[in-house]
Order: structure tokens, then C-alpha cells, then sequence
């Protein structure tokens, strides 16, 4: 697949990074020109994910959060957040609406229904002990659509 | 992140402005929490017209604070959230538990 454009960083697992990766994803996106309505949806997506690696893939511990955010062709935005954490056990449960491991938190378990809810198709591969890989893509409307 | 809580006609309204996300919901939380469980308001409306972004983090802050304060004896209230914040909420269905307004 031909990659128009791509921006690639990384950051420690603090929770202060949370809303530095939406901003770096959104002055990337501006180029592609997303309406209000496209670059919230985007950037609710990708918070949601960071969190979950700040969260639940490194929980007590600090490792490092890598952010793809590529411009495809035909309006595609694909984004890949990687972690190299504990990994989830069963992917199926995490997605479930609701489910949680950490309620004392007050994590609402909407992570991932988010995700599916606000970009196209989301993809998650996870490895017990060796991390998690959550990539997502959103068309956005042309102009004129 | 900014919160400002303050008395109107007799109910408590938490002003918030700014983003509420997993880092700086909990500072949010621990203020909201200190002014129910002192004050006890009957009512507490949540003002989100000044919110520019909420993820699910949102969610559980406001579910977490009507519970507080149901126990407490009283009610909470959102208002006035921005269209792209309202989706996050309807897609978590909390309007069947919390007042939107």
C-alpha cells in the first residue's frame, strides 16, 4: 500500500502524554483537511488506546508507547499504537462493552467500543508478556461527499 | 482543565472547561468528591458547555460521581454538552442513569 505521507514518535507511558499524542495526531491530520466531526472522532480514538497502554499495559511499570499515523491513499488515515507491555490474555473479554480490569480506577471499560465506534475497522494483536498492537482506520469524506 | 464550582438558585453547579482525559480526570474527580461528601447537595449539575474534549475517561467521572452522590442522598445533572462529547455519552447509555440536558 502506497503511503502518502507518515509521522512515527514515541513517548514514556505517563498519562501527561495522553493529550501530547492527540495533538501530534491532529497537526499531522490537519493536512488531509478532516472535518471538526472526523478529527474528534480520530482523536478519541487514539486516546483511548494510549490509555489503555498507560493503563493496563503498563500497570505500575513505565515503558515506551510508539504512535504510526499514516496518510493513505484514497483519504485513509491509519494509525498504529504499539506497546511493548504485559499484553491482554483474552482480546475477545477486553472488547466486550463494559469489561474491565480496573474498576477501582473508574475505567468505564468503553475503550474499545470507542475505537470501533469512531474509525472504520480496528485491528488489536496482543501477546501475553510481550505487548499489544492496536492499528485503526477511518476513511474520511472527500471533499464534496 | 479548569473546574469552578459555584450556587445557583440553590444548586450546585461544577463549571468544568478544558479536556477531561484519564490524566486529569482524577484531580477532577478528587475536587468534585471532597465538594459532595462536605456540601451533600441535593443537586449537582455537571456544566460541560466549556468541555473541548472527553474520552471514555468522561464516562467513568461522571458515573463515578452520580453514584457518590445518590449515596449521599442527592442527584447529578449534566448539561450542555458539546455534540462530539454527547456521542461518547450516548454510545456508554448513561443517559439512563444521569439527566442530560
Amino acid at each position: 500500500m502506497e503511503i502518502l505521507n507518515e509521522i512515527k514518535f514515541a513517548m514514556p507511558s505517563l498519562s501527561v502524554n495522553e493529550s501530547a499524542a492527540r495533538a501530534v495526531v491532529s497537526s499531522f491530520l490537519i493536512q488531509a483537511d478532516p472535518t471538526v466531526e472526523e478529527l474528534s472522532d480520530i482523536r478519541t480514538a487514539v486516546s483511548e488506546a494510549v490509555t489503555n497502554a498507560v493503563v493496563h499495559a503498563y500497570r505500575g511499570t513505565k515503558g515506551s508507547i510508539e504512535l504510526t499515523v499514516r496518510l493513505l491513499p484514497d483519504r485513509v488515515i491509519y494509525i498504529r499504537v504499539k506497546d511493548r507491555g504485559c499484553g491482554i490474555k483474552d482480546i475477545k473479554q477486553a472488547m466486550e462493552p463494559l469489561f474491565t480490569t480496573a474498576p477501582e480506577e473508574e475505567r468505564s471499560g468503553l475503550g474499545f467500543s470507542v475505537m470501533e465506534s469512531f474509525m472504520d475497522r480496528l485491528t488489536v494483536r496482543s501477546v501475553p508478556g510481550r505487548g499489544t498492537t492496536v492499528t485503526m482506520r477511518k476513511r474520511l469524506t472527500a471533499h464534496g461527499d | 482543565m479548569k473546574l469552578d464550582i459555584r450556587t445557583e438558585n440553590g444548586r450546585s453547579v461544577a463549571a468544568l472547561s478544558g479536556e477531561i482525559d484519564h490524566h486529569n480526570a482524577r484531580e477532577i474527580r478528587a475536587e468534585l468528591d471532597r465538594y459532595i461528601i462536605s456540601v451533600q447537595p441535593e443537586e449537582l449539575v455537571m456544566d460541560m458547555k466549556d468541555i473541548t474534549f472527553m474520552d471514555s475517561s468522561g464516562i467513568g467521572l461522571i458515573m463515578g460521581r452520580s453514584k457518590l452522590i445518590k449515596e449521599c442522598g442527592g442527584r447529578l445533572e449534566v448539561r450542555e454538552p458539546q455534540p462530539y462529547i454527547k456521542r461518547v455519552l450516548r454510545l456508554s447509555g448513561i443517559e439512563r442513569i444521569v439527566k442530560i440536558t
